[in-house]
């Protein structure tokens, strides 16, 4: 040991390496959930929350048993998936083309994009009345509003995760002679996945949005129809029923996505 | 097969890379090309392969392909250059897709270049299980895959630390033993160089020209680690290269 060492206590080294390391902590979103929905009960029931600020949580849960009782919940979850899974479909897929297109083909893209950039912040609500008048008041204008909506979304997100592929793969795929559909195949298909992927759960999380939009006109049926019906009468369980039964549809999105990406990008570790 | 490399020059706007370079690559032996940063080494490399254009003078294959070569001109990376989805007999099955071999030939082919590798146990791992060393044995193994008249390696062990760079020339000098083949082995470690080439070409800086072709006759299989043979050679290659390696250093990149 030095004399250094020797003269003075020694101090222990301060761990200062904490931190900025995500983890996984599932129950604690669970925990949020149901303080907060034990929040409302108790404010409500005292009469702390005034019945008009917010319905009560035992309330809402029967207003949906209702709801489930007399059928009248899968009278309106069925129009409301068909339109979710026609339209989210039509413009995911729309989307998902015309984005590798972009990606794969200069003269697209300096065609398309400025395009696409113009059509993105269109709220597409605002739109609604000219797909009235295009595709009538019928389930074709809901379908059309919903694809026009996740589509931009979804074409800049894949065109970005085609960008974004490791260019030394596309270069060895060249360098072994592989022919050009092989390369998109088998290369920048398969690259570009987990960026299409992160895309699609945006897009979809907006398709669900633009769900409710499509339904304020000439929809009997729906989530959104019913939803809208709730509000204009004032009716805080029902409408809440709604909201509840939107946020379970698009947790379900989100995981359902979740698996895919656990099927198709295994490889990512 | 024979490469012939003729008055080759290539400028990147006005920035000229490579002057008149003038090179035959013999079969059944391995080139080194060796140079400071910069000097377009690994350029060259890519004109040989046909990945990029010359702005002048051409590359030239002479002679006949081996027999059963798909990929007469076949690259190994530096960056392994693996498709992490693909295991690592995909990997090697890829490259044969696109000649329509698949199924039981396939297979064939497969299992005979890995465990030329030593790959046999690891076929159905995925690329990031492996460590680095691995994953260049799997990049060897696929360019063994479709038979090549010459191999073109682009610094192939700079990404690897210097234990397992020993021991895959080890592995490269055994399968160069066995089975002799034509290869371009860009590296700017000399001791790499010197270990593996039987022609050794130093190139000068930007813009790159050949200064020197340096021959080693004593045979690969006998060259060892740190070996005194060879150290004098190595020595000399330094002292060629030394002032201009600290050039280049001292250069800035934005011109």
């Amino acid at each position: 040991m030095s004399d250094i060492a020797a003269r003075s206590d020694p101090i222990e080294v301060r761990f200062r390496g904490g931190g900025f390391a995500p983890k996984s902590h599932r129950w604690v979103g669970f925990a949020v959930f149901v303080l907060l929905i034990a929040l409302m009960e108790w404010g409500t029931r005292t009469g702390w929350i005034s019945a008009l600020t917010l319905p009560k949580p035992s309330d809402v849960l029967a207003t949906f048993r209702e709801l489930w009782d007399s059928g009248l919940l899968f009278k309106h979850l069925g129009p409301s998936l068909t339109r979710l899974v026609v339209g989210a479909a039509l413009g995911a897929s729309l989307g998902i083309g015309v984005g590798i297109l972009i990606g794969l083909f200069s003269y697209v893209r300096a065609g398309l994009v400025p395009l696409v950039a113009a059509i993105f912040p269109v709220p597409k609500i605002a739109l609604l009345p000219l797909f009235v008048i295009w595709f009538g008041i019928d389930e074709a204008s809901k379908y059309a509003l919903i694809a026009f909506g996740t589509f931009t979304p979804t074409v800049v997100a894949t065109y970005g995760a085609v960008d974004n592929v490791d260019r030394s793969l596309i270069r060895m795929g060249q360098s072994f002679g592989l022919s050009w559909l092989s390369i998109v195949r088998k290369i920048v298909l398969p690259g570009a996945m987990p960026g299409i992927l992160s895309g699609l759960r945006i897009s979809l999380a907006i398709a669900i949005i633009l769900l409710v939009a499509a339904e304020m006109l000439g929809a009997e049926y729906g989530i959104g129809a019913y939803i809208l019906e709730a509000g204009s009468l004032y009716d805080l369980e029902r409408l809440f029923a709604g909201v509840v039964i939107l946020s379970l549809l698009g947790v379900l999105v989100s995981a359902a996505i979740s698996l895919i990406e656990k099927r198709l990008l295994g490889w990512r570790s | 097969m024979d490469i012939r490399l003729e008055s080759i020059s290539h400028s990147y706007g006005d920035t000229e890379v490579l002057r008149d370079i003038n090179l035959e690559i013999p079969t059944g032996r391995i080139v080194c090309l060796v140079g400071p940063s910069g000097c377009g080494k690994s350029t060259l490399l890519r004109f040989i392969g046909g990945l990029e254009r010359p702005s002048t003078g051409r590359v030239l294959q002479l002679g006949e392909q081996p027999e059963g070569c798909l990929n007469p001109l076949t690259y190994v990376f530096q960056d392994f250059a693996l498709l992490p989805w693909r295991s690592v007999r995909g990997n090697i099955s890829l490259v044969l897709e696109d000649h329509g071999i698949r199924g039981a030939r396939a297979r064939e082919i497969t299992d005979d270049v890995l465990a030329r590798t030593k790959l046999g146990d690891f076929a159905e791992a995925l690329p990031r299980q492996l460590s680095g060393g691995m994953k260049q044995r799997v990049a060897i193994a696929r360019a063994l895959a479709v038979n090549p008249a010459v191999m073109l390696m682009d610094e192939p062990l700079s990404a690897l630390d210097s234990q397992t760079r020993e021991l895959l020339m080890d592995d490269l000098i055994a399968l160069w033993t066995r089975q002799p083949f034509t290869a371009v082995y860009v590296t700017h470690n000399l001791a790499e160089a010197v270990r593996l080439g039987h022609q050794i070409i130093v190139l000068s800086r930007r813009p790159g020209s050949i200064r020197e072709a340096v021959e080693i006759d004593k045979p690969l299989g006998e060259r060892g680690y740190a070996d005194p043979d060879l150290e004098s050679t190595q020595r000399y290659l330094w002292e060629l290269m030394r002032e201009e390696a600290r050039a280049a250093d001292e250069e800035l990149l934005d011109v």
